[in-house]
């Protein structure tokens, strides 16, 4: 697989060309239309049908889909972008053929990874080579080809000596390399993917952005949902804002970068813009960054790895007691805790002279689950003149891992079980 | 936005089926999940195969005892622990497959939700490991019969016929359970009942027709009951190819041939019944899930 060296690119050059307007469609799609009937009880046992039998008649409609058209054309990288329950995943779930739609049609060319997740296809009880065969043969291969391309997808995951291994026992890193090297060697024309470049280490995550690259330059079609914009920015082409089931703006990545950004902006009273907007009042919030260990910045963390938590804020009048804070809220937008502290002055005094800029330096344990998270970061005085700034979502992380936990933080415990003994009792 | 080229290349995407994505793909994943499933399961632990074969034994053991000792019909009759044997092991088959597809569409909830994956691969594949299972317990069954001092007949080649039978009615069972536990999740209580009620309605306890010198043990209407159970009728041609041409066929036990169309009615409605819900609710499995 060619590797370019993205080090010495900008952004805009490591895009392929751009499809133009007379290629060819890859995908093309035409008044797609698709509604949930969510019962008001569900019924989910004979019993219960005998029982009570006209409960399910009564259900509410959701609209996920309201007549979405679109185009896609060969070799074209495509993002669809919008917030939780706008659609995107069910829009997603249509074109894979996990749904059927309920109006429109939905057309493709070429042979699509029926994948919309990484690894789904995995059974913790068999081996890495077993699975691969069968991932292999799920992706539309025959028994034959996959077996012929086993060591190539085995090496590119960098787990040549664990093949023999069942997968319960690999490590939520190497199972995340496992599954994008069967994905790439798949070799499919179109491929669907939901939020998948922010896992794995470092290192892999470059090898997952160079086989990206690569694959583009083969002309392969991508289709990839996410809420995050600096992925769209940096690989797609076009980009497609979904809202309410219609699409909101559909063309120029950075264009519907820029209206997803005000869609959120309309939502919340604070502003995702982590400048200016109006929550501010006297001082802004110039930055917000996550490092490792390090320090470098980063927008990932495995799970229970430490959180360094950076954030500049200027004041533009002077401020007395000013405290700042944080607060990490999960991906349904739940605050799980906060925590701040007053800023003082290089003297001692609690005094922040108009026009400097404190540097907030936060470092803490990390016990939330894998998922992605988001950090809201104020600042506040209210004596003088008083001042705040309070941006909401001022920076998103993804903390990855696979263990399962059932609740949204894990925390330190001691927990001790033993048996009684007669005497005791 | 309006149409502007239409492409040659473009081909409709119909949503998920119960095939979906092409007869070869079909077939590849069933064998290949079938087999893998089948060597884990197996071949994976030291005594994985024992295991298997160690529960219908233990039932013959019992059965034996019980139905020779304690109540006399066995013994009258020469074949009894050949004939339960056989039975056993064919009854298991259908049980152990039925069983196990009926949860088995709800615990691969993640492909079926996050892939493009035929639907019906999955209840087929967790009855054909089954089956896999059961061929080799017919070997030992074999080996078993032989010992007995049966004679080999030419009526030894129709018992695939048979098996073929069970095989499809199991699958049709099995098709229509998986996709039921779907929606209502006490399909698997409401099967364990009804699997023990049709181990009873099927002669694998009981001989058809005379035991040795005495007369039968069910009454004529009783045995022509019995013959409306598919089962029932696969079960006594196998006794009458394999064991006993002597016995009564499954048309004599019916009072005639035309007696058993009923049993050829519900065997073909099951099978009709199997494909047409599968098909009905298979779009729908990544929904309802």
């Amino acid at each position: 697989m060619p590797v370019e060296d993205p080090a010495t690119q900008t952004p805009a050059d490591r895009r392929a060309p751009a499809p133009q307007p007379g290629d060819p469609l890859a995908i093309q799609v035409e008044g797609l239309e698709k509604s949930f009937r969510i019962p008001t009880h569900r019924v989910d046992s004979f019993k219960e049908r005998l029982v009570r039998p006209f409960a399910a008649r009564e259900y509410r409609e959701l609209h996920a889909l309201q007549g979405i058209s679109f185009e896609v054309r060969k070799g074209e990288f495509f993002g669809i972008v919008g917030r939780n329950g706008s659609g995107k995943s069910t829009l997603l779930k249509l074109l894979a053929s996990i749904y059927r739609p309920d109006a429109g049609r939905i057309r493709m060319a070429g042979r699509l990874a029926p994948f919309i997740e990484l690894g789904v296809g995995f059974n913790m009880e068999l081996t890495a080579r077993e699975n691969v065969v069968l991932n292999g043969v799920m992706m539309g291969l025959t028994p034959g080809e996959t077996r012929r391309r086993l060591d190539a997808v085995i090496d590119f995951a960098e787990l040549g000596e664990f093949a023999e291994l069942k997968l319960k026992n690999y490590s939520s890193g190497m199972l995340v390399r496992l599954a994008f090297s069967v994905m790439m060697e798949a070799d499919a024309d179109v491929l669907l993917i939901d939020e998948v470049l922010a896992v794995g280490d470092a290192s892999f995550q470059q090898k997952c952005a160079d086989a990206f690259h690569a694959m583009k330059a083969r002309g392969k079609t991508i289709v990839l949902v996410t809420h995050e914009m600096a992925t769209v920015e940096e690989y797609c082409h076009r980009a497609m804002l979904i809202d309410g089931g219609h699409i909101r703006q559909i063309g120029d990545p950075a264009e519907t970068g820029r209206e997803y950004l005000k869609l959120n902006f309309e939502r919340g009273v604070e502003t995702g813009d982590a400048t200016s907007g109006p929550g501010a009042d006297g001082a802004r919030l110039l930055d917000c960054w996550l490092e490792d260990a390090a320090g470098e910045r980063t927008t990932t963390l495995e799970h229970g790895e430490e959180i360094h938590l950076r954030a500049e804020i200027e004041v533009e009048r002077e401020a007395t007691g000013l405290g700042v804070g944080f607060v990490i809220a999960n991906a349904d937008g739940l605050g799980l805790f906060e925590f701040g502290t007053q800023v003082k002055a290089a003297d001692g005094s609690d005094v922040v002279p108009a026009g400097t800029r404190t540097l907030v330096k936060a470092q803490l344990e990390n016990p939330l689950a894998p998922g992605r998270h988001f950090v809201h970061c104020g600042a506040q005085s209210n004596r003088g003149g008083g001042v705040h700034v309070y941006v909401h979502n001022a920076l998103d992380f993804v903390v990855f891992g696979t263990v399962g936990t059932k609740g949204i933080v894990s925390i330190e415990h001691e927990i001790e079980a033993s048996v009684e003994t007669e005497e005791k009792r | 936005m309006t149409v502007t080229t239409p492409d040659a290349d473009l081909r409709e995407v119909h949503g998920p089926s119960a095939l979906g994505g092409g007869r070869r793909r079909f077939f590849d994943l069933l064998w290949l999940m079938a087999v893998t499933e089948f060597r884990r399961t197996y071949f994976g632990t030291v005594f994985g195969y024992l295991w298997s074969l160690v529960r219908p034994l233990m039932l013959f053991g019992v059965l034996l005892f019980v139905f020779t000792q304690v109540f006399k019909v066995g013994s009258e009759l020469d074949d009894y622990p050949v004939l339960l044997l056989l039975g056993i092991v064919q009854f298991t088959f259908f049980q152990e497959a039925t069983t196990a597809a009926v949860t088995s569409v709800v615990a691969q909830e993640g492909v079926v939700r996050k892939t493009q994956f035929p639907r019906l691969v999955i209840p087929l594949a967790t009855v054909l490991t089954s089956f896999f299972n059961f061929c080799l317990n017919l070997v030992i069954v074999l080996v078993f019969i032989l010992a007995w001092g049966v004679e080999p007949m030419w009526t030894w080649l129709l018992f695939p016929v048979a098996v073929a039978a069970l095989f499809v009615l199991t699958a049709a069972g099995s098709m229509i359970l998986s996709v039921l536990f779907v929606r209502f999740r006490d399909v698997a209580i409401i099967w364990t009942v009804l699997a023990q009620v049709l181990f009873y309605a099927t002669p694998i306890l009981y001989p058809l027709g005379p035991v040795g010198e005495k007369p039968p043990v069910l009454d004529e209407w009783q045995e022509h009951l019995l013959m409306l159970n598919p089962l029932a009728v696969i079960f006594e041609q196998v006794r009458v190819w394999m064991l006993e041409p002597s016995a009564p066929s499954a048309a004599e036990a019916a009072g005639g041939a035309i007696h058993l169309l009923p049993a050829l009615a519900i065997f073909l409605g099951t099978c009709a019944f199997a494909v047409w819900i599968f098909n009905r609710e298979a779009p729908r499995i990544a929904e309802d899930l």
